[in-house]
């Protein structure tokens, strides 16, 4: 019984203590610096955050020059699949044009409308378009967290909060800025928590992301009435995003109301980030 | 030409394991199908037990620690903790190789799903107690699922790569 423990006791010195050929840290003294590593995320300022975000700058660019051949080749297959397709989208949005000139000119009667409310009480206008265009870099995601990052940092003016967009639609908000590098959370990621309204039913809700291609919607009152295709926008009420983003629509699966993104997240190249907030 | 040629061939095979290994780190290629079939799988545990378990010079632990710190700066994740989860499956899997007498997949497939059972706890435990992030635990179970899955044909694979290795060393 004794040897059989003692065995264990070598067993474990030399898994953990021992160093192999060619090594020069044991397994033991890499866990105690990885913990060591990990306990500083609580310094969230002074030099332990400028050396974090000179390392994550590098690796980002990193990451980017090496997994740049296969960003190309994944490009060329949907570039590929797209011109396949160029046909019968050309009829599918020859179709679609027609229908969108009479929207457009009833947007426009509308916002002229809303305009001259919002002049009667006193509000500033809703929506203003200041931004900065960006490159995606690297857009690994694991299953579990859902971000992008992209080439620009706080030296152009980028700060934590802000909302991004693909084309017109709302995609994600920055969470970490580098010198020259941020991080964008998608609305997909479980983390991601946004106040939104549900229109034409007036409702609001919570868009919380759900690890994969859409959102569920969270906080619905009980007795609502929302139904399928009713457009998600930002509802703005957390003072962080304005209000009137549209973000996708509303999906109707077993029962359970879940939001179907606009914009296909996995395939972001340029986005634009909006500036002009508090 | 040909000497050269092949002594490119052999550094090759020999430094595989590390190449791909920081190639999986920095690309993403996590042959994930989440989006298809719900299926998703680490490949990166894959790589690091069957290497420690059957050549670990092959794959330095100061190696996997900084692809560890490397994949946590690209997830986002708190840097350390894919680190701590490397060398904590690096750990088991050379603990495994000093027990063994005669190496046996069947066993060695069973103690990884162990292994990763260890592993996957202490990243949700940390994750979500220590750092308040949010983890689908049902998405974990199942990456650990078919991650566990996956590992004999895997296994198979890099077996052949460890044996054209020891076939060039032999030459």
């Amino acid at each position: 019984m004794a040897t059989g423990r003692d065995d264990f006791i070598i067993a474990i010195r030399s898994a953990f203590l021992k160093k192999g050929n060619r090594q020069k840290f044991s397994l033991f003294t890499l866990l105690v610096a990885s913990c060591l590593i990990l306990s500083l995320e609580y310094f969230k300022s002074g030099p332990v955050d400028i050396f974090r975000s000179i390392t994550r700058d590098i690796i980002y660019r990193g990451a980017y020059i090496i997994s740049s051949p296969f960003k190309a080749i994944s490009n060329t297959y949907y570039n590929f699949e797209d011109h396949m397709n160029m046909y019968a989208k050309y009829s599918e949005m020859k179709n679609k044009e027609y229908e969108i000139n009479k929207l457009q000119n009833e947007i426009n009667f509308y916002k002229a409308e809303n305009n001259k409310l919002r002049e009667i009480v006193s509000d500033p206008k809703v929506l203003s378009n200041k931004f900065i265009v960006t490159r995606v870099i690297v857009d690994k995601q694991s299953p579990f967290l859902k971000s992008i990052i992209i080439n620009k940092g706080f030296e152009s003016g980028i700060k934590k909060g802000m909302p991004v967009l693909e084309k017109s639609y709302m995609i994600g908000r920055v969470v970490e800025t580098n010198y020259m590098s941020s991080r964008i959370l998608l609305i997909n990621d479980l983390n991601s928590k946004i106040p939104v309204i549900i229109e034409p039913s007036n409702t609001n809700a919570i868009l919380n992301g759900s690890g994969k291609d859409y959102g569920d919607l969270e906080y619905l009152p009980k007795n609502n009435s929302v139904a399928e295709n009713h457009i998600v926008y930002t509802s703005g009420s957390d003072g962080i995003f304005e209000a009137g983003i549209p973000i996708g629509k509303v999906n109707i699966k077993q029962d359970k109301k879940i939001v179907s993104f606009f914009v296909d997240l996995s395939q972001l190249n340029f986005i634009k980030i909006k500036t002009n907030i508090e | 030409m040909g000497i050269k040629s092949n002594r490119l061939y052999k550094n090759f095979i020999e430094s595989f394991p590390i190449v791909f290994l920081f190639f999986l780190v920095f690309t993403s290629f996590d042959l994930s199908i989440d989006y298809i079939l719900n299926i998703s799988f680490n490949l990166v545990y894959i790589l690091i037990f069957f290497w420690i378990l059957k050549k670990p010079e092959a794959l330095g632990v100061g190696l996997i620690f900084l692809a560890g710190i490397i994949n946590d700066v690209l997830l986002n994740l708190p840097i350390g903790i894919s680190s701590i989860n490397y060398l904590i499956l690096s750990g088991i899997a050379s603990f495994i190789r000093s027990r063994t007498l005669k190496p046996n997949l069947l066993y060695d497939w069973f103690f990884f799903l162990l292994s990763i059972l260890i592993v996957n706890s202490i990243y949700f435990i940390v994750l979500t107690l220590i750092f308040s992030l949010s983890i689908n635990y049902q998405l974990l179970l199942t990456n650990s699922f078919f991650t566990f899955l996956i590992y004999p044909l895997f296994s198979k694979i890099f077996n052949k790569i460890y044996l054209l290795n020891i076939n060039k060393q032999n030459d």
